[in-house]
């Protein structure tokens, strides 16, 4: 890593992003805030309500079972999304047409707008006219998943995987590719076999990279909305009602200004926590020149 | 990694079968990607009545019906050109901004630097969910409400942190005699950030500039909850399909199609930096 010089005048370069962040971050932020402790009557009159939304929140069952939900899925697609990525990444073409061809396929569906994603999958598990649905439904599969729970939950985790999992492929696979050749041939002396390939040297070489699409794909399905939203609009019931859905509901469905903003701050929080996680991860891989 | 290299005959004897392996993976998972978007184009091919009256593999009889209705009707295609303008001005505010800045990052230490680059970075994993109420307010009350620029300068909540970071990663790699070697030779700050340092990161600003526009083009909650008629983006506009008589299946398939257009026209150019930019410049 390059030397740096300490400079304090280049607080005028950065001070554009500063300006612009703190309008859009810092003031509704700040709303928030006041909307958490404070209650009304409507008529725009607010009066000091303390950490009470705070006490209710934490108290209340629907927000519990919706984060119990998001950890559910946040883990399932982990779960799934890293072994299968780091599994098509070692079988992706190193160099060439096909991997060019691989990349710009695998690409396409991080590309598709949100809301669209969820409408390709709400087509595609319809029982009437959707590939998936109806080829399940002629097997004499029961699925439906507007109706049915487990249905419903394999439809937005398949659609995730769908959707996610080219991104921790390609990842793994800009990890793969850094690793110099010379570490091969060291293991076809030592005669490894490719598990040991894999275990001794892909792994701790890709290990960096996976931290990143980890974190990535956590904070990404944490704060998951559109997709689920358009597949089953949180339902059955609420069975599929995550963080952000339930959120949103709250806030612009049912106008409970105190409990939602005091809901915000908790999963801003969490957020945060994790944001802090992902960032000494990026300034340990920096140092190690990675 | 090693079988299809490998040297010694053994290896490769057993490494035939091998490559055969691989291939098949990949034909499966790419025909996992791809079904899905198949399904949305056959569609998009087919009149309702066909839909939902018979089910079949490709259009029997091929219509592009349901694109004409959506390039001819305004309330369609001036979905296209809303989200466009907020996207376009989105992508070029955030550029602005972030190449300075990313710059200083990337070259200077100083007060408040590492905590400044976390917050940026905290920006990007916001939930947009928790932003949608206090957004509509702050530019309500602005008066900005149902413009493309509210819309433009709400996706800098995440666009601008994107391209900070991005842009750091590339510039990092210039190295510093550059700088150095241009100020003696007389270039000001300004000449030579533009003439001698954009040229040199220019695959740098197009990957930014590549992200910035995609996160922008697939984002909804946000775009939606500032907009009502003026700069309703398209991803709101495909609510319309659903009326009294039904969803028009076929033209919501179409829509969506189209959504897809602008991505995979420029997915080609920016293949080898896919990772790095989904991975804020750091792979």
């Amino acid at each position: 890593m390059q030397q740096k010089t300490t400079n304090h005048k280049a607080w005028f370069l950065v001070l554009p992003v500063l300006v612009l962040v703190a309008f859009s971050a810092v003031i509704p932020l700040m709303t928030v805030v006041n909307y958490s402790v404070q209650d009304t009557f409507g008529n725009n009159q607010f009066f000091w309500a303390g950490l009470e939304w705070f006490q209710e929140m934490l108290s209340d069952e629907r927000m519990w079972n919706a984060l119990q939900r998001q950890l559910m899925f946040s883990g399932i697609i982990l779960a799934i999304e890293i072994p299968l990525g780091i599994f098509v990444a070692l079988n992706m073409p190193k160099s060439g047409f096909w991997s060019s061809f691989c990349l710009v396929v695998m690409s396409l569906p991080l590309l598709i707008p949100w809301n669209v994603v969820g409408t390709i999958w709400q087509i595609f598990g319809r029982v009437d006219i959707g590939l998936l649905g109806y080829t399940l439904d002629a097997l004499g599969i029961d699925y439906n998943y507007t109706q049915d729970t487990i249905s419903a939950w394999i439809t937005i985790i398949v659609m995730d995987v769908w959707h996610w999992t080219s991104l921790v492929a390609l990842l793994a696979f800009a990890g793969l590719k850094s690793i110099p050749d010379a570490y091969y041939q060291a293991a076809r002396i030592d005669q490894a076999n490719r598990w040991k390939v894999f275990r001794f040297i892909e792994l701790p070489k890709m290990m960096g990279v996976l931290m990143i699409a980890i974190l990535l794909r956590f904070m990404d399905s944490f704060m998951i909305y559109t997709e689920p939203f358009v597949v089953t609009g949180g339902g059955p019931g609420n069975a599929t009602t995550l963080l952000s859905i339930d959120l949103v509901k709250m806030a612009l469905g049912q106008f409970d200004l105190g409990p939602a903003a005091a809901f915000s701050l908790m999963y801003f929080l969490v957020i945060l926590l994790i944001s802090w996680v992902f960032y000494t991860v990026m300034v340990n891989l920096d140092k190690k020149g990675m | 990694m090693t079988d299809a290299t490998a040297l010694t005959p053994a290896t490769r004897a057993r490494s035939l079968p091998k490559v055969k392996g691989r291939a098949v993976v990949m034909t499966l998972y790419l025909l996992f990607l791809m079904l899905p978007i198949y399904w949305l184009l056959n569609m998009s091919l087919k009149t309702n009545t066909e839909i939902l009256g018979s089910f079949s593999l490709w259009p029997q009889n091929l219509t592009f019906e349901n694109y004409v209705t959506i390039l001819t009707d305004e309330a369609w295609y001036m979905g296209y050109v809303n989200s466009m303008i907020y996207v376009v001005m989105n992508t070029v505010i955030s550029l602005a901004v972030a190449l300075p800045a990313a710059y200083a990052f990337s070259r200077y230490n100083f007060l408040g630097d590492k905590h400044l680059f976390f917050w940026l970075l905290t920006n990007r994993m916001a939930p947009p969910a928790v932003f949608a109420l206090p957004f509509f307010q702050l530019y309500s009350s602005i008066g900005l409400f149902d413009t493309h620029i509210a819309v433009a300068l709400a996706h800098c909540l995440f666009n601008v942190p994107l391209a900070v970071w991005i842009l750091e990663g590339f510039m990092r790699g210039v190295p510093k005699e550059i700088d150095e070697t241009a100020y003696i030779d007389g270039y000001g700050f300004g000449r030579f950030f533009v003439k001698i340092f954009m040229p040199l990161i220019a695959s740098g600003i197009g990957v930014a500039a590549f992200f910035c526009f995609m996160f922008s083009w697939v984002e909804l909650l946000l775009s939606r909850t500032l907009t009502s008629v003026d700069a309703k983006p398209i991803a709101a506009t495909m609510t319309r399909t659903v009326g009294a008589a039904g969803v028009d299946w076929g033209v919501l398939a179409a829509a969506g199609v189209l959504t897809i257009v602008p991505g995979a026209l420029v997915i080609y150019f920016v293949r080898n930096y896919i990772a790095k930019g989904f991975a804020l410049g750091r792979v």
